[in-house]
């Protein structure tokens, strides 16, 4: 029973990773049509961002961590809105030019954190009380992954209030249905788009800090191995809707961990391929598409 | 004076060159109906007339040039538009649909709830759950609800039942009062309710502008330049 507990918080934690990176990836393709392959970059700049601040700022490690944060939460959200303003938007329609430039940013954003900090992992700044356990019914969890749930479950809140009840929530869903009928109204339906970039690319960086506090370490090639799950989760939940993505990265996180245990240790990515296929065979369009809700 | 001045417009989609040197004038005031066989490029051209597609020649609102506008800057400019396919969008409720549509702090609600009073009562209904002709009132109160000079309105009653044509029929009419209106319109006895003047488009050109009295008075002309039985009497 506290294996079960144990690997249910441990994929729910997971799942929180996936939902921050994939909610930003899911509204960006939603709203403006970019299938963004540099979104993983933001989350390991967004990484490094906090580390290089931490290892700058004086106090103890949980100080070190709050100030990075709030610094690779900044530099995430102003790399993704710099990207769309410079590079996406020129773009707009265009989905091969896209493609090409957002796969080349990837590499390009890897290759210069490579240059810059090696390729070597660094350690993240992690307060103990974070390293520590809490016994649930006999199962020992480190509190981190409590942190990673009520953050992720927090992003879901804020992001659900913003779609729901501000102007720019009602664009941006508006947008997700029918871009051009936005416009006809007479909304500079652009400013969305630097928006919901920007919003992207926070919670990019956010998942890049809670996956450096779960991990203990940060690497450059985080962003990318982290990228592939978001997409099959953005692809399950359905393109455009908040909602079908937390579903989705909570099931792909439970998935992932108790295939990786029950089954056999390695086996839980191929599980979390074999129910993309399944959710597509059954939904073509994910859990709730083209939607933002 | 002509409210809106088209001269020598042109539109290319993909391989077909929809548009032929489209020129036409719409006075100020009433309502100008835009009309032809199906697929001669009415839609097209108030698409055109929003910058919705690409497009090359000359528009002009008021003598101000808007060919170069991006459309929400057409819009903000005073132009309404109420698309062929009503276009609400199907996830917003129809106070949401009718309130993204608000460009300044004195929304018309009153006038619109005057001329839809389903509306009201409708107004956490999803959209999407309308029926056709509760859907085209929600796009043509998304047009009424701003102060504009010109609304283009792309068949509004297509698909409706006859009771519905009559309503919004009623509803062109009322916006006319208040906007000049260019109307693509099939249903010949709703232009002869409403328009004044007549534009016909045929294989991309305008072959007819006048007096929509004239026009609709002579079945055989009609024929001619519209392939019905005309008249909308």
């Amino acid at each position: 029973m506290s294996t079960f507990i144990l690997l249910t918080i441990t994929g729910l934690g997971l799942g929180a990773m996936y939902f921050l990176i994939a909610s930003g990836l899911s509204l960006i393709y939603g709203l403006m049509g970019v299938l963004n392959f540099a979104h993983g970059a933001f989350l390991t700049v967004g990484a490094y961002a906090t580390w290089w601040t931490s290892t700058h700022v004086g106090g103890g490690p949980g100080a070190k961590l709050l100030v990075g944060a709030i610094v690779g939460l900044a530099v995430g959200a102003l790399l993704a809105a710099l990207v769309e303003l410079v590079l996406i938007r020129p773009l707009y329609e265009r989905h091969i030019e896209q493609v090409l430039v957002t796969v080349g940013l990837a590499l390009v954003l890897s290759a210069l954190v490579e240059a810059i900090w090696g390729f070597d992992a660094r350690q993240f700044p992690v307060p103990d009380w974070l390293i520590d356990t809490t016994t649930i019914f006999g199962a020992n969890i480190p509190n981190d992954r409590f942190l990673e749930i009520a953050t992720a479950v927090l992003v879901f809140l804020g992001l659900t209030a913003f779609l729901r009840y501000t102007r720019y929530g009602l664009i941006v869903r508006a947008g997700v249905e029918n871009r051009a009928m936005v416009t006809a109204l007479g909304i500079d339906v652009r400013k969305s788009f630097t928006l919901v970039f920007a919003i992207g690319g926070l919670a990019a960086a956010l998942a890049g800090v809670l996956s450096g506090v779960y991990f203990g370490a940060v690497d450059p090639g985080r962003g990318t191995s982290l990228l592939i799950f978001a997409f099959i989760v953005v692809v399950i939940g359905g393109f455009g809707s908040i909602g079908g993505t937390a579903i989705a990265a909570v099931v792909v996180g439970l998935v992932q961990q108790y295939a990786n245990y029950y089954a056999s240790s390695g086996l839980g990515d191929l599980a979390v391929v074999l129910l993309l296929a399944l959710v597509l065979l059954a939904r073509p369009g994910g859990l709730a598409p083209k939607v933002a809700h | 004076m002509a409210l809106i001045e088209v001269r020598d417009l042109h539109v290319h989609l993909g391989e077909s060159h929809v548009l032929q040197g489209v020129s036409f004038e719409v006075p100020e005031g009433g309502v100008t109906a835009l009309l032809g066989r199906n697929g001669v490029g009415k839609t097209t051209t108030l698409r055109a007339l929003m910058g919705l597609v690409p497009r090359r020649g000359r528009v002009s609102l008021a003598g101000a040039e808007l060919t170069r506008l991006p459309t929400h800057r057409i819009v903000q400019r005073g132009v309404g538009y109420v698309p062929e396919d009503r276009d609400v969008f199907a996830g917003l409720s129809v106070d949401e649909n009718l309130r993204i549509a608000e460009r300044n702090g004195s929304p018309r609600y009153e006038l619109v709830y005057e001329l839809f009073p389903e509306l009201k009562t409708r107004g956490a209904q999803k959209a999407g759950t309308l029926s056709g002709g509760q859907q085209q009132m929600v796009a043509i109160a998304r047009a009424l609800l701003n102060e504009n000079s010109v609304l283009l309105v792309d068949e509004p009653t297509k698909g409706l039942a006859p009771l519905l044509v009559t309503e919004v029929a009623a509803a062109l009419e009322r916006a006319a009062e208040l906007a000049t209106v260019l109307l693509v319109e099939q249903n010949l006895a709703v232009v002869a309710r409403v328009a004044q003047q007549v534009v016909v488009l045929d294989g991309g050109r305008v072959v007819h502008a006048g007096g929509a009295k004239e026009l609709l008075g002579d079945p055989e002309r009609v024929r001619a330049l519209l392939g019905v039985h005309g008249g909308g009497h």
